[in-house]
């Protein structure tokens, strides 16, 4: 036996009337825990594994290289180029996806029980030995810069570049991950080890695994795939205040329909309102046909095919964000109604009624994101990289109808900040009293 | 591979594997209705929920001349009350019932699916049950829905050159055939269509013997099929309601090349597209000689046209493959090209094209596949636990002329195709006359047609 099976603390966990979602916490030998939802009726496991960190670990004038980085891990590794990676992948028919986003770098791989030591040794390749040859380097290098190059014209990219561009501007978060041409231009073989070193370490990292695997083989496993990562990496960026003025401010496009990113300073996961401001964004612009901004601004007065706003609790900032598109002559329009349910639910919260139906959707939508390995998977490894324990699945729907009618209320005068409410507006806006943002090329 | 980097593409060239999903027969059960409704159980009893999905053989493609969009527009309005429910109130229902819905319309079908918890599946029977018999539509939610589907298409289309571009290029692809037509409308005619036009297509297609029922999830079927009945089998078949009669394509004699310029378009392209036969009722074996001709050609990093024109030649940064075999009526083989720097979009053409021509010359790896074959088992397995997705598959096949025996024998099928069916389709296939080839640039890009 290669591995001892290290302490399998089993919170068997069944969350009344419905599923009954069997968490396992696993710990291995080697140091490694894992949330585990058992799952044997299907021959396959997903795994979602996060490291805390992501592209914001990027180094300074080294903008783009944990993205750059994480693009070439499965483009050879070991003593396998990209396309000897490639037939293997295919040959075990594993699915492995590799992603980065400013808090976090995932990665998301699901294979079958009949070939799962040779798909996790394979996997173990692309995470401790990528080659970074630079053949591949410079393949991918072109992909993303030829990536870079269309979102310059695609507005929707735009609006959110300008916007963080805006709030965060001397953070990471002000910037595109992606980097620029210039800068993933510059980037060295070199600096592409130091961005795999910083980010991919065992003291950040977060799994979860759902499918036909026991805890012991788990506990293995995990020791097998990251056993071989550095123990450390270096500091997460410094908490940031993100800025808000208020006001809108206009890129010039020449596009038919208008792109509005919207929002100001938000609330964070641990925050002890969370779950109000939580409930409140349902009824104000969560998504659904039934929230206000979704009524007022499409359903009453068809501006536009869809408006949204969420709460983004990120690891160095808290944000408060919403979306809207609208023809260049009706975007002022909508800016207006946004702007006024802002105002009215900072000042009046919501009504009884809203918040009942906001209570019974949330709750009786939350057992159904239980639907399968892979959703299963992510929901365990996004609990942990929140901070909760795994009785959060049984008490969560507590937790929501708890809210009344005062608490939201309170938070919605605490959170909303019509004043601060800013907009970037790219396209050709008509009637928007706002600052028109020089265009760089 | 950085997929994201080539979301644009991608999404307008097929976004999942190209292989339908397994067969899974041992979790379906179907049944009929007296009044002609078709029904499929999909069981998976892992989770209380289910999905229920009604749909429709109406899609874009039935529109009548004039009034494309109508079917979109119509799904739309579908939401705005019947007899019994106000406008909205089908929505807030299944949300305060802990649900999701919505629903989506392509050149062949319509439909509507709720996701709920398993013991609310009658409730969302009655309701689909009601709206399929008993819309009731007002002048002025149809004005501002109208704004609404406006706005939709510049958000999917007008903002987006490709977009518009795919758009460009299926018109010439289908020279007498609705396929041609946008499934979001063209907006001269989206811009005019009113409550008439709704009620007229609603008149024309909606109705149980022209709607197919899915039922995915924690599910009884003898208890769905007594569901089913109750709901559904009570309302009466509209004999008015006909089998589909289509204009068809006359033949293709003269290849169509396009140019689009757009200053909005910062990375150029070159797509061409050849019409091609669609899987049909017991005869799916060309159908699935393509399907693997298109996962061989560019369905991955070890692709033959990835392998040519990536690996070898540094002529493209993304290439691709595609074909999407399930469809009433002749569809698009497809192949993409996105040069490298300094790379032309002719030059980049021609190397296509040399691919091409040399695989026709050197055959099938078989090696290669073997691998696809495997996957392609592998996706049976996989596949049992997304039945949100089977159900989408199966729908799909029903809406577009097959059967269940036809979902079910396709991954043997698609097991049985030999190297040398896969490289007589190809011959057979990649014949320009039948073939729209596009160039999408900027305004100031170089290139010459």
């Amino acid at each position: 036996m290669r591995h001892l099976i290290g302490a399998v603390v089993a919170a068997l966990l069944a969350v009344p009337a419905w599923a009954e979602i069997k968490i396992q916490q696993v710990e291995s030998p080697g140091g490694f825990s894992a949330w585990l939802v058992e799952e044997p009726s299907i021959p396959f496991v997903s795994i979602e594994i996060m490291f805390k960190g992501g592209a914001s670990l990027d180094l300074p004038g080294k903008r783009g290289a944990t993205y750059l980085m994480t693009g070439l891990l499965e483009e050879g590794a070991g003593d396998l180029d990209a396309r000897g990676f490639a037939r293997e992948i295919e040959a075990l028919a594993a699915q492995f996806d590799y992603d980065v986003s400013d808090d976090y770098l995932s990665v998301s791989a699901k294979f079958l029980t009949e070939n799962r030591d040779e798909a996790v040794e394979l996997l173990r390749k692309s995470l401790v030995e990528p080659t970074f040859d630079d053949e591949s380097v410079a393949r991918v290098r072109a992909q993303v810069i030829s990536g870079l190059r269309s979102d310059q014209t695609d507005p929707d990219e735009i609006v959110s570049r300008a916007f963080d561009e805006l709030a965060m501007a001397g953070h990471p978060y002000g910037t595109a991950y992606e980097g620029t041409q210039e800068s993933v231009m510059g980037l060295t073989r070199a600096d592409l080890v130091t961005a795999h070193r910083n980010a991919l370490v065992r003291d950040r990292v977060y799994v979860g695994a759902a499918g036909d695997i026991s805890a012991g083989e788990l506990a293995a496993l995990m020791d097998d795939l990251l056993g071989g990562l550095p123990l450390a990496g270096v500091d997460l960026p410094e908490q940031i205040d993100p800025v808000f003025d208020g006001g809108v401010t206009v890129v010039p496009f020449d596009t038919p329909q208008s792109v509005a990113q919207f929002g100001h300073e938000g609330i964070t996961r641990d925050d002890p309102d969370f779950f109000p401001a939580y409930v409140l964004n349902v009824i104000l612009g969560g998504g659904g046909f039934e929230a206000r901004l979704m009524t007022e601004v499409r359903e009453k007065r068809g501006l536009t095919y869809g408006v949204y706003s969420y709460l983004v609790p990120k690891t160095s900032a808290a944000l408060y964000l919403g979306r809207v598109a609208s023809a260049n002559d009706r975007i002022a329009e909508a800016i207006e109604v946004i702007r006024a349910e802002w105002t009215r639910m900072a000042t009046e919260g919501v009504t009884a009624d809203e918040l009942e139906r906001a209570k019974t959707y949330l709750t009786g939508a939350y057992p159904l994101r239980f639907d399968g390995n892979g959703p299963i998977a992510n929901i365990l490894v996004g609990m942990q990289t929140q901070g909760l324990t795994p009785e959060y699945i049984v008490t969560r729907n507590d937790n929501v109808n708890a809210v009344t009618l005062e608490d939201i209320k309170r938070v919605a005068a605490r959170i909303l900040q019509p004043e601060n409410l800013s907009f970037v507006v790219v396209g050709q806006p008509v009637g928007l009293d706002a600052e028109v943002q020089p265009q760089d090329g | 591979m950085l997929h994201r980097a080539f979301t644009l593409v991608a999404a307008m060239v097929c976004a999942a594997p190209v292989w339908a999903e397994g067969s899974a027969s041992d979790q379906v059960t179907t049944f009929t209705l007296d009044n002609g409704m078709e029904a499929v159980v999909i069981e998976d009893h892992r989770a209380p929920a289910v999905v229920h999905m009604v749909w429709y053989r109406a899609g874009s493609a039935d529109e009548p001349a004039g009034v494309s969009g109508i079917a979109h527009f119509l799904e739309h309005l579908m939401f705005k009350g019947t007899d019994t429910l106000g406008p909205g109130e089908f929505s807030q229902i299944v949300a305060a019932n802990g649900g999701t819905d919505n629903a989506f319309t392509s050149y062949d079908y319509t439909g509507y699916f709720q996701r709920v918890a398993a013991d609310r599946l009658e409730l969302m029977m009655q309701m689909e049950a009601d709206r399929m018999v008993n819309l009731r539509l007002t002048e002025d939610e149809v004005l501002t829905e109208r704004e609404v589907i406006l706005e939709e298409r510049n958000q999917r289309v007008e903002n987006d050159p490709g977009s518009l571009f795919s758009e460009q290029r299926r018109a010439a692809l289908y020279m007498n055939h609705r396929y041609g037509v946008p499934i979001i409308g063209w907006r001269h005619e989206m811009e005019k269509l009113d409550l008439q036009d709704a009620l007229d297509f609603y008149a024309a297609n909606y109705a149980p013997n022209n709607a197919i029922l899915v039922v995915a999830g924690d599910v009884d079927p003898a208890e769905v099929e007594q569901l089913a009945q109750k709901h559904y089998g009570v309302i009466p078949a509209d004999p008015a309601v006909l089998p589909r009669q289509r204009t068809q394509e006359p033949p293709q004699l003269s290849e169509r090349r396009l140019v689009m310029r757009d200053p909005r378009v910062a990375q150029p392209y070159v797509i061409r597209t050849y019409l091609a036969p669609e899987r049909d009722p017991g005869a799916q074996e060309k159908a699935a000689a393509l399907t693997m001709l298109a996962e061989v050609l560019g369905g991955g990093q070890t692709s033959v046209l990835n392998r040519k024109l990536q690996f070898e030649t540094n002529t493209v940064v993304y290439t691709s493959a595609f074909y999407t075999g399930t469809a009433l009526d002749d569809t698009g083989f497809g192949l993409v090209a996105v040069p490298a720097d300094g790379v032309t979009l002719q030059e980049a053409e021609d190397a296509m094209d040399k691919a091409v021509a040399e695989f026709i010359e050197e055959g099938v790896d078989a090696e290669q596949l073997e691998r696809i074959k495997f996957q392609i088992r592998a996706q049976q397995i996989y596949a049992r636990d997304e039945v949100d997705r089977l159900a989408r598959r199966y729908g799909g096949a029903l809406a577009s002329g097959l059967t269940v025996e036809d979902v079910q024998a396709w991954p043997d099928i698609l097991q049985s195709v030999t190297e040398e069916q896969i490289i007589a389709v190809a011959k057979e296939i990649f014949d320009r006359r039948k073939s729209v080839t596009g160039w999408l640039m900027g305004a100031e890009q170089e290139g010459t047609l």
